[in-house]
């Protein structure tokens, strides 16, 4: 009878979506700052050149009996090659007029001077990293600015940084993969110990409710530690209501047969028949609560002893044998037969005082609901699992409730006639299931009840 | 200055017909499919072969083949570029220039080693080294000079017997002949004291290899300077007389480039014959008179680099004070 808890989130989703999550943004800011900086540095590469060769063309100006003349190096042009073979243009302009070169690659906006002033544009539909400077050239009586403007495409550097950008692209990817896959690993992990927790739980017998001993991690500890704590007390408070239970049954039994002969004894010596009912009654009702009292403590000695099940050696042919012999006496009074029928041997491991009581309440059973006259059958089988049949004539088991028989205190709705405390079954099945065996009720055919103690 | 012009009008007879090209040829007339126009400055005889083993792989493409000197396929293409589909100069620099200037057609996965393409868009076929050419009637008894400094010191050994009769490119109308000349200035200074001793014996210019090939064939010359290779290869052929030296001191190798112009209005059929000219054109000198691509330095030889450093000598500036110091070593 479990309630499944109010779920709201998972963890496992949680952890795996923030660390993946992390990974991703860690991964494209990688990628990112890798790129930037690559395009910085590759920019800086071009524009170094671009102002080593304006400089050598600057140099090269000299003014010659007045006459201004730039004698190119070749090594000023020769210094742009890249391997894209990046188109060049240039431009020279002596006191700002177009002197040589591509008249449409202007220059710099702005004042010039001694400085390098760089740009990015467009010339002939192509983008272009143009820089520009100029110098001062003082000849005799005559001073003249020479201004020169050069300009590259940027198809070498555009390679370069889709190179690098690739580059960085898998970076980043390989980057994050990893991180998703430890990530992955990292969530199951963690959970794994929850679930290891919660299968150490899950697979407990219903009555084991000692403390949890393996270790788990640190953060895990406090949570085990009031699991335990809690199981203690669950614990501590079991045995003392089994105890008080046992106790008060213990206390109970002793004054009730005392009451039960003064009754018997005083039914002998009255005479008016009236009286002689109520006493009968009374003894009756005596009888029926020295019963339960007997199976509560029956009950609670067998939870005690499925608790530290002691198993030996025992035939249950010999104990089956023993306990209908000592229940014939019984039987006879009631006018029933016992016929015990079945193999000839039947070896088992396991408590016989808890498998006695299991089956003598269930011959008590068969006994308190068959008719007169009729056979209480006992018969055992090895195979498929050592078990023990009780069957009887009676009127059987109420179908619909057949399933809800073997708690404690429920009775069946035809059993009001008879003496019962409703604990009889949930001893046999609380022996079977300590026994790692099960209790199997089932109706015959012809009429009347079958149980199985299958073992 | 007058007079050089008459000569080389002289020596060109074909200028001044039909549209000034000095030759025209249609390949595959009558084709229904496109006609390309490649304008060029190889000469028919060498490139012929080409064309006609790309129109009979692709018969439905003509082709209508023009050639004119480096100069003016520069000056023609910056025009009109729309008039012509493939452009072939062996002018390195102009090409680049012109690639640069964004007249080609970028065109991809051409398969053709790095160092013989720029920006996807100009396609080197050809190594072809500069030469000397010696007439050998003129050197009997005398060893003929492997050098530049060996050819200056015949050279001034025997002034007489030289004046007049030495031939180079006049740089100035050549763009082939200006890219050896400044490729030659940046190696070394032999250069110029090789213009200089050149000039002192009244050198003659011309426009073109194939003419000066001709001067020297029949004795008008007797030594030319920077003469392309494969032309001399294919002019001396059974003229016992001269004699193809390549310079033992350095050389100048030059590459033969090809583009798509990016307004030609048959960019998949021009593609094809550029992929046909570069790459799939039958790779021997037996089946080709056309040198094939040679990786530069594998004989200590210096093949000039594809790369924006052409573009140097291209500019206005750098070119007035490069022609004014050959004019001054030259024209005496």
């Amino acid at each position: 009878m479990t309630t499944s808890p109010t779920v709201s989130g998972s963890l496992r989703n949680r952890l795996v979506l923030t660390l993946i999550g992390g990974a991703a943004v860690l991964a494209i800011l990688l990628f990112l700052t890798v790129r930037s900086y690559a395009a910085k540095v590759a920019q800086q590469g071009q524009d170094d050149i671009l102002g080593a060769s304006v400089t050598s063309i600057l140099d090269a100006a000299a003014l010659r009996d007045g006459q201004l003349e730039v004698d190119i190096p070749y090594a000023a042009f020769s210094m742009l090659s890249t391997p894209s073979d990046d188109r060049v243009f240039y431009a020279i302009y002596q006191d700002g007029a177009f002197l040589s070169g591509y008249e449409d690659l202007g220059l710099a906006a702005g004042p010039v001077g001694g400085r390098l002033a760089f740009e990015t544009g467009e010339v002939r539909g192509e983008r272009v990293r143009q820089v520009s400077a100029g110098r001062t050239l003082v000849g005799l009586g005559r001073q003249t600015e020479i201004e020169v403007a050069l300009g590259q495409t940027q198809d070498a550097l555009s390679d370069t940084l889709d190179q690098i950008s690739r580059n960085a692209a898998y970076l980043g990817i390989g980057f994050f993969l990893l991180t998703a896959a430890l990530s992955f690993w990292v969530t199951s992990t963690t959970i794994g110990q929850l679930n290891k927790l919660t299968n150490s739980v899950t697979r407990r017998g219903p009555q084991d409710l000692s403390p949890f001993k393996k270790p788990v991690p640190k953060e895990m500890a406090p949570l085990v530690m009031s699991l335990n704590s809690l199981m203690g007390r669950l614990d501590q408070s079991l045995s003392q209501s089994e105890d008080f239970i046992a106790e008060a049954a213990h206390r109970v039994r002793t004054p009730l047969a005392t009451v039960r002969s003064y009754a018997e004894t005083t039914l002998h010596r009255v005479e008016r028949e009236e009286n002689r009912e109520a006493l009968k009654a009374m003894v009756r009702a005596i009888d029926e609560s020295s019963r339960a009292a007997g199976q509560l403590l029956d009950h609670a000695m067998i939870t005690f002893r499925a608790d530290h099940l002691e198993r030996e050696e025992i035939d249950l042919v010999i104990l089956c044998r023993d306990l209908v012999q000592r229940l014939i006496p019984i039987a006879e009074m009631k006018e029933l037969t016992l016929s015990l029928t079945g193999e000839p041997s039947v070896p088992y491991s396991g408590d016989p005082i808890l498998i006695q009581n299991a089956v003598r309440n269930l011959i008590d059973n068969a006994m308190k609901y068959a008719p007169s006259d009729s056979k209480v059958e006992i018969s055992l089988l090895m195979h498929p699992t050592p078990q023990i049949q009780v069957r009887d004539a009676g009127p059987g088991f109420p179908p619909d409730e057949i399933d809800t028989l073997t708690r404690r205190f429920e009775r069946g709705q035809n059993a009001a006639g008879t003496i019962g405390s409703g604990l009889g079954l949930t001893i046999a099945q609380d022996v079977a299931t300590a026994h790692g065996g099960s209790l199997i009720l089932r109706n015959r055919k012809k009429g009347g009840a079958c149980v199985t103690l299958s073992l | 200055m007058r007079y050089l012009i008459a000569l080389v009008l002289l020596f060109c007879p074909l200028v001044g017909w039909a549209d000034d090209w000095e030759d025209r040829l249609v390949f595959n007339e009558g084709a229904e499919g496109p006609r390309l126009r490649v304008i060029s400055s190889t000469d028919t005889v060498l490139f012929a072969p080409v064309i006609e083993g790309f129109v009979a792989e692709n018969p439905l493409i003509s082709v209508e083949y023009l050639v004119s000197g480096t100069a003016d396929i520069n000056r023609r293409v910056r025009e009109t570029p729309e008039a012509f589909d493939v452009i072939i100069s062996s002018a390195m620099d102009l090409q680049l220039k012109l690639a640069n200037d964004g007249f080609a057609l970028p065109i991809d996965d051409v398969p053709v080693p790095s160092w013989a393409q720029w920006h996807h868009s100009l396609f080197a076929f050809t190594s072809e080294p500069a030469t000397i050419v010696i007439n050998r009637t003129a050197f009997e008894g005398q060893p003929v000079p492997q050098t530049r400094q060996g050819l200056i010191e015949a050279l001034r050994k025997r002034p007489e017997a030289f004046r007049g009769k030495v031939g180079t490119y006049d740089v100035r109308q050549s763009g082939l002949g200006y890219l050896f000349a400044t490729q030659d200035a940046r190696a070394s200074e032999t250069y110029w004291r090789l213009m200089e001793v050149m000039g002192s014996l009244d050198v003659q210019l011309y426009c073109c290899s194939g003419d000066m090939i001709n001067d020297l064939a029949d004795g008008t010359i007797l030594v030319a300077y920077n003469v392309l290779g494969s032309y001399a290869a294919v002019r001396t052929e059974g003229k016992d007389a001269l004699e193809v030296v390549l310079p033992t001191d350095f050389q100048t190798i030059m590459m033969r480039t090809a583009m798509v112009s990016r307004a030609t209005s048959e960019p998949k059929a021009a593609e094809m014959l550029l992929r046909y000219i570069v790459a799939e054109r039958p790779a021997t000198e037996d089946t080709s008179p056309l040198p094939l691509l040679q990786s530069g330095g594998a004989n200590g030889r210096e093949t000039i680099g594809l790369n924006p450093a052409l573009l140097t000598f291209l500019d206005g500036l750098k070119r007035t004070k490069f022609l004014s110091a050959w004019e001054d070593a030259v024209i005496q």
